[in-house]
């Protein structure tokens, strides 16, 4: 039996590279500092930060928008950056894991990640933090629960759901004092 | 702070802040310039061989550098000896892009490389590939018709033995459970997908960055096949993003990415895609006949256990399914049988806890339905019918704590609390169901070398080619150097993931922390020496005369133990050798005592896990409020990295109880739900309270440091106290995992 399969719908679409593959200037705020940078339309905010801006803590666990692992905030808003085109973030100001806090000055979210051993392998840990960072801000979760559930777009295959949720909390706690006194 | 800390001190693991920032680097993180970007294309049929790749349009794209099968890639060795690696089961591993012959569904089939990532992920959709597909069997229905029992053994491979005569016993007995359990396929999915970045250095060595769990097993099997020495090809994976058993062979990724280096002479990275980490090692599917007998009093008089594991046509992966039920439990009346039916997809492989957390897990549902049909409690069950030796090969164990963590968990829990009868405990409109099972591992030792290097300021340095998939390694390396050596924590740095250092093995089977401890700590013994040694020139002599045995390291000291006013700080010590750096290089293994100790006495952990499910019976919607696990396991070097260990078994625990199962299309012989959106894992949303309680368990004999390791022990059984607690709950006996909804309803 001999069968013909085309991979994609793709081919039959005139190539498709002289569009997208040319590149359009944009500019952006990235971890604080103005970027003017040009960019084909193709490549995602992700493989642009992974790749050109060598930010590679962000990171990709499906490229789909499943995992949550390559979370950015964006205008402070939390976001899979695989699903958005680096094109579209013209004037947006966008905040990675590095932007958060440095080795010398933690976010406290990242102290607390490690105080409660959140994290085994880190490769979600960055997309955790982000994630919760926008969380915080949302102020949407008060109780473990409702922190469980809007957590729940960041997978993690080690399992460090419950410290993480410890950590969150933690810093819920202590930010919520903090705006109190 | 010169403050030394101890074995079981409770510590924060040492690379947590690199992982919180982002500068932790992982395979697919580092810049080289002039990088080129490969991506696989992968197979449209799952068996057959290829009759034409049309790839004009694809290298029209900008910046494609090169389309890569098997019509134009370079020489290849013949040999299935080129292709093999430390931990291949017996047969002809896959070798990518060799010839035409596809033997599985989305085998790759052509490598684009670009100078983008985009460029070559464009291409690649553009390639157009015409098959000539052969008949194929993906359905393990029909596999089972060609179960076998290989006779060629796998390494490390322990058949079930029998004893008494069951078949008769189970005959004469009373009372019967007879049941055939099923656990479905699962991928492994670590986070971070499987990615190799390759620096062709130019000078005829390469650096290979790979998601690996053995960078020395990767090295020589690069150089074996791609015909480098092994001098000349250096993997490092410092930061490993979760393998859970899918790195310790190396995968078609590293092999492609080698590739296409060596034929362009270029550095080149492959990542593959969330689809393609299906279409490699997984889990097998099994099948598991578990028939128990016992007298009127409950106590067991026949087991009988016969299982099936899935593997590829073309190498035989094997797993110890059955011997879990037949050594745990005093029945003078068992017998075992184990056969592997082969499919055509890819080789299964080792999954966390494997062959354990298949066969311990449906034998422990097993275990709860006899003990319903012999009207006793389940945990009554289990301790009625406890051994206290390993009952299939009739060897006393180096210790079982298993007694006490019955008792310690079942008080945590508040077993006594739970009312027998099925669909009698309520929460609200909501059914609530409790249950338990047993778990249970193995204590493995294996041959590990560390070296120990200290700097003129007193600075520690310990490496080792082992790799830290965030297990902790890392951390308690340099917790038993801290407490060796008397080195405050924050003067040690360790450094793994790199096939330059010293042996290590590939990171796996829960043998890390025993075996890395050890070579660690007689690394930092000889160390040790030498600076007591040098202690010697300092003036005044404090110590004088004190031999290794007399003298304590601690907070930076080192200390007579008659007269702790005589000390010489350890920076001192280190000053007077004279040295800029003191290097000790040591191994620590089972050696020859140990291995024949090995034949005599078991080594294994054990645990027992209590699982609450609430149950909404209109929906069918199950959730797992509480889970209490007791883990006997030796000593615990560091209780917060343990924890998480623990931790991280039961959620994957609890994954395959509700959600995890890779379904095959058995018309296209292709996993059919290969993304995150249609294999579940758990999220938060489903993990509630999670206690783990580690019982004492001294135990020096099992090996140097007392270890007997925590990676895999978690997951073991835990899916069975949730299916028993499910049961507990509805009445509904699942005998299938997972537990979907659809069962229920």
């Amino acid at each position: 039996m001999r069968m013909k399969a085309v991979v994609d719908n793709v081919a039959n679409v005139a190539p498709a590279a002289s569009i997208a593959s040319q590149e359009f200037p944009i500019h952006f705020q990235l971890n604080g500092i103005p970027v003017t940078a040009t960019i084909a339309p193709w490549v995602t905010l992700l493989d642009y930060l992974r790749e050109t801006a060598h930010l590679t803590g962000v990171k990709k666990g499906c490229d789909h928008g499943q995992c949550g692992a390559c979370t950015v905030l964006i205008d402070g808003r939390r976001m899979n950056s695989c699903l958005k085109l680096a094109v579209t973030a013209d004037g947006a100001s966008i905040t990675t894991i590095e932007g958060l806090g440095t080795p010398e000055a933690l976010d406290p979210l990242q102290r607390a990640f490690i105080e409660h051993d959140a994290l085994q392998c880190g490769y979600c840990t960055p997309g955790q933090i982000c994630s919760a960072r926008a969380l915080l801000r949302e102020q949407h979760a008060k109780t473990r629960e409702e922190v469980r559930e809007l957590m729940s777009g960041n997978l993690c295959r080690c399992g460090a759901y419950t410290n993480i949720v410890d950590a969150i909390m933690d810093v819920l706690q202590q930010e919520q004092k903090g705006s109190a006194a | 702070m010169s403050a030394s800390i101890r074995i079981g001190d409770s510590i924060s693991r040492i690379d947590g802040v690199e992982k919180v920032t982002g500068s932790a680097h992982y395979a697919a993180e580092y810049a080289i310039p002039g990088l080129l970007y490969g991506w696989i294309v992968s197979s449209d049929i799952a068996k057959g061989r290829v009759l034409s790749i049309a790839d004009a349009s694809a290298r029209a794209i900008a910046g494609v550098v090169e389309i890569i099968t098997h019509e134009n890639r370079p020489h290849l060795p013949w040999l299935d000896r080129n292709y093999s690696d430390q931990v291949a089961p017996p047969g002809s591993p896959f070798r990518a892009l060799y010839d035409d012959k596809i033997a599985f569904s989305h085998q790759p089939i052509a490598l684009v490389v670009a100078d983008t990532l985009e460029g070559a992920r464009d291409a690649a959709a553009l390639i157009e590939v015409t098959y000539e597909a052969d008949t194929f069997n993906t359905d393990f229905e029909v596999a089972l018709k060609e179960k076998f029992e290989p006779i060629r053994k796998r390494l490390g491979f322990w058949a079930p033995k029998s004893r008494g005569n069951a078949v008769k016993a189970f005959d004469a007995a009373s009372l019967k459970h007879k049941g055939t359990y099923h656990l479905a396929t699962h991928h492994h999915n670590p986070m971070e997908m499987h990615a190799a970045t390759v620096h062709w250095r130019g000078d005829g060595k390469i650096t290979v960055y790979d998601k690996t769990q053995g960078p020395q097993n990767v090295q020589s099997y690069i150089a074996a096949i791609f015909d480098f020495s092994k001098d000349d090809v250096r993997v490092m994976n410092p930061y490993v993003g979760g393998a859970f058993g899918s790195g310790l062979r190396p995968q078609y990724h590293v092999y492609l990415a080698t590739l296409a280096a060596k034929m362009l002479e270029r550095s080149v990275r492959v990542v593959m895609t969330r689809q393609q980490m299906f279409s490699h090692v997984h889990r097998p599917q099994a099948t598991q006949q578990v028939s128990l007998a016992t007298d009127q009093a409950g106590r067991l008089q026949a087991v009988m256990t016969e299982a099936t594991t899935v593997t590829s046509r073309f190498e035989h992966y094997m797993e110890g399914v059955c011997n879990w039920g037949l050594m745990n439990y005093a029945c003078e009346n068992a017998s075992g049988k184990y056969f592997i039916a082969p499919m055509d997809t890819y080789t299964p492989g080792d999954m966390r806890a494997p062959g354990a957390a298949t066969g311990m897990t449906l034998f422990e549902i097993a275990m709860d339905e006899m003990a319903y049909a012999a009207g006793v409690d389940p945990l009554a069950f289990r301790t009625l019918n406890y051994s206290d030796k390993n009952a299939m090969d009739d060897k006393p164990y180096t210790s079982k704590a298993l007694r006490e963590a019955y008792a310690e968990g079942a008080q945590k829990f508040g077993w006594e609390r739970r009312s027998p009868a099925p669909r009698s405990m309520h929460d609200g409109r909501e059914l609530v169901g409790w249950g338990m099972a047993t778990g249970m591992w193995d204590a493995y030792f294996m041959k590990t070398t560390v070296k120990a290097k200290m700097d003129a300021e007193g600075n520690l340095e310990l490496s080792s080619a082992g790799s830290d998939i965030g297990t902790g390694t890392r951390t308690v390396m340099a917790m038993v150097a801290s407490d060796t050596l008397g080195i405050a924590m924050d003067r040690i740095s360790v450094v793994l993931g790199d096939s330059d250092l010293p042996t290590s093995p590939v990171e796996g089977g829960s043998w890390m922390a025993a075996s890395t401890g050890a070579a660690v700590q007689v690394a930092c013994h000889a160390l040790g020496e030498r600076l007591l040694d040098a202690a010697g020139n300092i003036e005044g002599d404090p110590l004088s005369g004190a031999k290794i045995d007399d003298v304590i390291f601690c907070d930076g000291q080192i200390i007579a133990k008659d007269n702790p006013s005589r000390s010489v700080p350890i920076e001192s010590a280190m000053r007077a050798s004279g040295e800029t750096t003191l290097e000790c290089e040591e191994t620590a293994g089972p050696g020859v005592a140990g291995l024949l100790s090995m034949l005599r006495v078991s080594r294994n952990s054990h645990s027992a896990i209590f699982a609450e499910v609430k149950v909404d019976e209109e929906l069918g919607v199950v959730r797992v409020t509480r889970i209490v696990i007791a883990v006997a396991a030796g000593r615990i070097l560091n209780p917060r990295t343990a924890r998480s260990q623990i931790l991280g078994g039961v959620v994957m625990g609890i994954g395959m109880a509700l959600h995890e199962e890779t379904l095959m299309d058995t018309r296209f012989g292709r996993f059919m739900n290969h993304s995150f959106a249609e294999y579940h894992i758990p999220v938060n949303a489903d993990i509630d309270s999670i206690e783990v309680i580690f019982v004492n368990e001294p135990d020096p004999d099992v090996n140097p440091l007392g270890v007997k390791g925590l990676g895999e022990i978690g997951i073991v059984s835990t899916a069975a106290a949730v299916a028993n607690a499910i049961f507990h709950a509805t009445g509904k006996r699942v005998r299938d995992l997972p537990v979907t909804i659809d069962k229920l309803l």
